[in-house]
């Protein structure tokens, strides 16, 4: 077992910072907001890294694709993860190539609050093809281009949001840096 | 029913709990009291509170008991907002409670049982009468423990003090507990829902409250719902709690709490599948509680009623009845509400009563003669 | 270094090492930290350590059996704090113990991983655990004749038989 990598020098106050960080970008989706404190711990880059620790604990049940999976035994140290079987049953996935929106678990019209939420680590949140954001949390659209989303990423959103109030949310994870897509945002090319 | 936000009155509430501070102090003359002669002095106190509190740490228990002026269900509450603030690590793995550090032990069905009965520290037997030299000023003298006996070399005690009604399950008289390694539902986890299954109705009354649960025990008994019990043992003591961490592989003891185990044994008529035979009422709790542990398993069998295929009529056999209104603290919460704030609610009767009256009124007016 | 941790892991993978280890978490989670510091207090310094995780404070669900015997649920939940460390030697060493003694939990994960030390851990273990375990055999004992002066033998009268 590789305890060696540390998690958070300081759990609480730093898993606070973190989440503080998840409500601000999920409640103003695609701002970019970046740790202060990062968490070395590859092939989770720092960002995917923080919020994996803010938001996983013995309780919930994490998928990890196969890139990722050498970061078990680390997770399961300092956040003592449940694995999940398959993706369908995951309250979380962390991947580095979106698996189709459909397969994840979207929760159900009595608990909608219990659909997936994926932490996707992609190699940049910049310089990819543009999208624009619009919906609850801008007042005006906003344009974001991150890198590593599917060539039909836009259409399977559009299906994502259609059956909100159940839905999946989105974190994008690049270096220390991230940006939410929460299940409320709608999401057109260009 | 709804309330208001209002504004305004901080001073007030700040000088409430100022004031509420001294009161809790008591006379300055009179030296504070510690929380270590709490937990060692007061100890079914905190027994009351771990349990109802549903966490299982005598000191904390010990400062819930003293913040609140002793008053339990308040430290209850105090409990139950504490734990919210801790991560939970693991769920254990099931106590064993025959392999208990027996304090005592008794049994109501057998006077000759495997393992005797022990009466262990118990107030049955005292004459209930006032103690005035517990009032003294001086320590009250307790005579300290016998000298142990010299142990023999190769007497090692039992690890294992057998169930009396494992006996009766042996003779084929007494139902089978049913065996599964599933996941137990956890209502601090997924809101209850009907109909309850055992495990969420045994961990719902282990939090419950300890009147209520006498109360709807003790109509049992006298015919509100038909049963006939006994106690087939009640015990109570330390048992290891034991837990497996991913990084080690291994199960590890992390160290004892006491808890009280009440087995109650009631008749059962039989079924078209099943002969006639005994059934179990399960009572479970943290510390050394006996009313509530009886409690407990006097409900426990009650709700069983459907399932045991028998009529359930009585209030203690109303598995949503009693699991809704178990909970001490949440029926303070909703009970208390009713101090906050009702004043927009209230106008709106009020005027509603006073227009009915304008009505009434008038038409008595008109017709001579009241409505 | 290498022979050290072939021995190392030969003694790891043994039963009799796990029991040991097992024995000694068990020791340390119930003794109290003052009686494991005055065992330790004529013991040399343990090894420097670097804290992996914790102390923190957390709980542990705990589950009974329906019946004693039956399938489980969930009984409450006790405090309980965790720590591992990695000492000088490069040993790892864990501790969960019930209660919310942190310093307590830290002194035991050092002691659990310097326990666990090829040629140092076995001395160590008979000059400090045993004496803990023994104090702790002895305390049960007390309880257990405490109990033994309560215990009754409950005759029926004759005249309720007939």
């Amino acid at each position: 077992m590789t305890l060696e990598k540390p998690g958070f020098i300081d759990p609480v106050a730093e898993a606070q910072a973190c989440f503080r960080l998840v409500l601000r970008t999920m409640s103003s989706p695609g701002q970019i907001v970046t740790l202060a404190n990062p968490v070395a711990a590859p092939p989770l880059t720092p960002a995917t890294a923080a919020v994996l620790l803010t938001l996983v604990d013995a309780e919930v049940s994490l998928w990890l694709d196969e890139p990722l999976a050498d970061s078990w035994d680390w997770l399961a140290f300092h956040a003592g993860v449940v694995r999940a079987t398959d993706i369908g049953s995951a309250a979380f996935l962390c991947t580095t190539r979106l698996p189709p929106l459909a397969e994840v678990f979207a929760g159900t019209d009595a608990a909608p609050e219990t659909g997936a939420t994926i932490i996707l680590q992609v190699p940049s949140l910049e310089g990819g093809k543009k999208l624009t954001l619009y919906g609850p949390g801008l007042e005006t659209p906003i344009v974001i281009a991150p890198q590593g989303l599917p060539a039909d990423f836009v259409a399977q959103w559009e299906q994502n949001h259609r059956i909100f109030p159940r839905g999946i949310d989105l974190l994008l994870c690049a270096g220390s840096s991230f940006c939410a897509l929460p299940r409320s945002v709608r999401i057109g090319e260009g | 029913m709804a309330y208001v936000a209002v504004k305004g009155g901080e001073r007030a509430i700040d000088a409430a709990h100022d004031w509420l501070a001294r009161v809790r102090r008591g006379a300055p003359t009179v030296p504070e009291i510690k929380t270590d002669q709490i937990a060692e002095q007061l100890g079914r106190a905190v027994d009351r509170v771990m349990a109802e509190g549903s966490c299982y740490d005598r000191d904390l228990g010990a400062l819930a008991v003293k913040q609140a002026q002793g008053d339990l269900i308040e430290a209850a509450f105090l409990l139950r907002a504490y734990r919210t603030t801790l991560p939970r690590f693991a769920s254990s793995l099931p106590v064993e409670t025959s392999a208990m550090l027996i304090h005592r032990r008794i049994s109501a069905i057998y006077k000759d049982l495997p393992g005797g009965q022990v009466l262990g520290p118990t107030y049955d037997y005292t004459h209930r009468l006032l103690d005035f030299a517990l009032a003294a000023e001086a320590d009250s003298g307790v005579a300290p423990a016998a000298p142990l006996p010299p142990a023999e070399p190769d007497q090692t005690p039992p690890a294992v003090t057998p169930r009396v009604l494992d006996m009766l399950h042996a003779e084929g008289l007494m139902g089978a507990e049913p065996q599964s390694d599933a996941t137990p539902g956890d209502i601090t986890r997924e809101p209850m829902s009907f109909p309850a299954e055992r495990d969420i109705r045994l961990q719902a009354l282990a939090r419950g409250d300890e009147g209520f649960l006498l109360a709807l025990g003790y109509s049992t008994q006298r015919g509100y719902g038909n049963s006939h019990p006994f106690v087939g043992e009640l015990r109570m003591g330390d048992v290891s709690v034991e837990i497996e961490p991913p990084e080690l592989g291994f199960a590890i003891d992390i160290g004892r709490i006491t808890l009280t185990e009440c087995e109650m044994v009631n008749q059962f008529g039989g079924s078209k599948t099943e002969p006639p035979q005994f059934t179990r009422g399960y009572g479970l709790c943290f510390g050394h509680g006996e009313r509530k542990a009886m409690g407990m398993a006097l409900v426990d069998r009650a709700m069983r009623a459907e399932e045991l295929g028998e009529d359930a009529t009585a209030p203690a056999q109303d598995i949503e009845f009693v699991l809704y209104h178990s909970d001490n603290i949440e029926a303070t919460g909703f009970v208390e509400h009713l101090k906050l704030p009702h004043y927009v609610d209230f106008q709106s009767e009020l005027e509603t009563i006073r227009e009915i009256r304008r009505t009434s009124q008038n038409s008595t007016d008109a017709a001579g003669e009241p409505l | 270094m290498s022979r050290r941790l072939d021995e190392f892991w030969v003694t790891m993978l043994t039963q009799d090492f796990l029991n040991r280890r097992r024995t000694w978490m068990a020791t340390l989670a119930r003794a109290d930290r003052s009686a494991i510091e005055a065992q330790l207090s004529a013991e040399p310094a343990l090894p420097d350590h670097t804290r992996l995780r914790g102390p923190e404070a957390g709980l542990v669900m705990v589950r009974g059996r329906m019946g004693g015997s039956g399938a489980p649920f969930n009984l409450g939940e006790m405090t309980v704090t965790r720590c591992t460390i990695r000492n000088a030697r490069g040993q790892i060493g864990h501790a969960y113990i019930a209660g919310r003694d942190g310093q307590k939990a830290e002194l035991a994960a050092a002691l659990d991983a310097a326990l666990q030390d090829p040629e140092d851990g076995a001395g160590l273990e008979a000059r400090v655990i045993a004496p803990l375990a023994e104090a702790l055999v002895q305390a049960d004992n007390t309880i257990r004749a405490e109990a033994e002066a309560t215990r009754v033998d409950f005759f029926t009268l004759a005249t309720m038989r007939s």
